[in-house]
């Protein structure tokens, strides 16, 4: 991690004030709602020659269209402006004042929401009554050194968060069976979620654990393969290569693209167990981080 | 790539008829945006017998919830929601005329089998093209259950919007056809 190099040295606390968290929540959300990383459009420009089917390369050429309207007119890419997820690493030596951590995210993404004209997508599972503020957010925190905060702000689309699935795989199932699990789950997800997609893979933990690294491999920029692993970027090329088989195509009308980017990232587990989560993430793959 | 075919709403029963799975089109007039509590209350109110809030012989919904409304702006953001979530509604409301649904995803043989049966449509649209699909929309009007926030149905007056044919009246799926025809089997 850059930011504990960086800060290896100073151990000193550093105070940082929830007014500050709050204005940044606020501000990654509008931004990832309206403006698409270099990385997906890179991606996505990519795709296009590769795309043979006439309607799949018209899908991938309104998609692109699509991001630079919305980036040049500050209106969100897609009406569904995502449950608001947000990945912290907190430094061990940072002390938050001013506030409490949880309201202050909060805070940030009902002012988000408001001010940046996004839909609240958030309701109660049974009555279905909308919280009117897109909050809670769903927040994931680790720990790490120094005194730095760092926020990743990612609004998660609930039509490809719905096709994403996990599993309790048996250890003879081996990554054979990691592969069919994957493979199965985005041909079943078909047109539903928006493809082309990207496609994070969690393997190992527990069961939350699992998930919980599908949905980090996504953050990964597209393109990268898995840098500490060598047996996952293998696992990475032929995911990619298999799910591309599958036919679905840009928008689910036919073709080769089906997805940008295979992201897999693996942990150890329970002798008994291998865990393996799919995070199926749509074209409008949206993520921004800052480092306080 | 063919030219789309221009078609208005309210869809007369000659052109659902020679609507086919694969065919372009650019849709044009009222449309209604209606999603999942939405579609649970108009299939409750069917099943009661009560009135309901639109006028449903001969519309087309548009699975759908914009973003909220930018001053100076027609509509926010707005695309197509998954259509399977609606499935189990779906053939109650073609039942009672519904003609056409603008979404995206496969639906269920129950609803395949209520196009034919009924004469109705499925058309499918882009998601994730919301910032450039708004340009379409030229009035939207709040009609019902507007406790629902963006989930509340409204009337939309539309413009050429490009949709492509999934599902006709003879059973045809072109997300089906589609996929198999570009699958690799290695």
């Amino acid at each position: 991690m850059n930011m504990e190099k960086k800060t290896k040295k100073t151990a000193k606390v550093r105070q940082i004030d929830c007014k500050l968290i709050t204005t940044t929540v606020k501000k990654l959300f509008i931004e990832a709602n309206t403006s698409l990383g270099k990385d997906v459009i890179e991606a996505l420009r990519k795709s296009l020659p590769q795309e043979e089917s006439a309607t799949g390369k018209e899908v991938l050429v309104k998609i692109m269209e699509n991001a630079d309207i919305a980036c040049r007119s500050k209106m969100p890419m897609c009406q569904d402006t995502g449950l608001a997820v947000v990945f912290l690493e907190i430094g061990q030596d940072v002390h938050i004042v001013g506030g409490n951590l949880r309201e202050a995210i909060d805070e940030g993404v009902r002012q988000a929401y408001a001010e940046g004209y996004l839909r609240k997508s958030v309701c109660d599972p049974l009555t279905r009554k909308n919280t009117q503020d897109n909050t809670p957010a769903i927040i994931h925190v680790d720990i790490v050194a120094g005194n730095r905060l760092k926020i990743i702000a990612m609004p998660k689309g609930g039509g490809s968060e719905n096709m994403s699935a996990a599993k309790m795989l048996t250890p003879a199932a081996g990554s054979d069976g990691i592969k069919k699990f994957v493979l199965e789950t985005v041909e079943q997800a078909g047109a539903n979620p928006c493809p082309p997609i990207m496609v994070g893979v969690g393997i190992g933990g527990s069961l939350e654990e699992a998930c919980i690294l599908a949905k980090k491999a996504l953050l990964r920029p597209v393109g990268e393969a898995n840098s500490k692993d060598e047996r996952l970027v293998q696992m990475e090329k032929e995911l990619y290569t298999g799910i591309n088989d599958l036919g679905i195509g840009p928008g689910g009308l036919g073709g080769r693209v089906t997805t940008l980017a295979v992201n897999a990232e693996m942990m150890p587990c329970h002798i008994a167990s291998l865990p393996v989560a799919v995070n199926i993430q749509c074209h409008v793959a949206r993520h921004k981080e800052v480092i306080l | 790539m063919e030219t789309p075919r221009k078609i208005k709403t309210p869809l007369t029963e000659e052109v659902i008829a020679s609507l086919h799975a694969g065919d372009m089109v650019l849709i044009s007039g009222e449309v209604y945006t209606a999603r999942d509590v939405a579609h649970r209350r108009l299939y409750e109110a069917l099943l009661k017998g009560e009135a309901l809030p639109i006028d449903l012989p001969k519309s087309v919904i548009f699975y759908a919830a914009p973003t909220p409304t930018p001053p100076g702006k027609a509509i926010g953001s707005i695309g197509p929601t998954t259509s399977y979530r609606m499935d189990f509604f779906t053939p109650k409301l073609i039942e009672n005329g519904l003609k056409g649904m603008i979404g995206k995803g496969s639906r269920s043989p129950e609803v395949i089998a209520a196009l034919q049966k009924y004469g109705a449509v499925y058309f499918g649209a882009i998601g994730g093209i919301a910032a450039l699909s708004a340009r379409c929309v030229q009035k939207a009007e709040l009609i019902a259950y507007e406790d629902l926030g963006p989930e509340a149905i409204r009337k939309l007056i539309i413009v050429d919007f490009p949709a492509i044919v999934i599902n006709d009246t003879l059973g045809n799926d072109l997300y089906a056809q589609a996929q198999k025809k570009w699958r690799v089997n290695r």
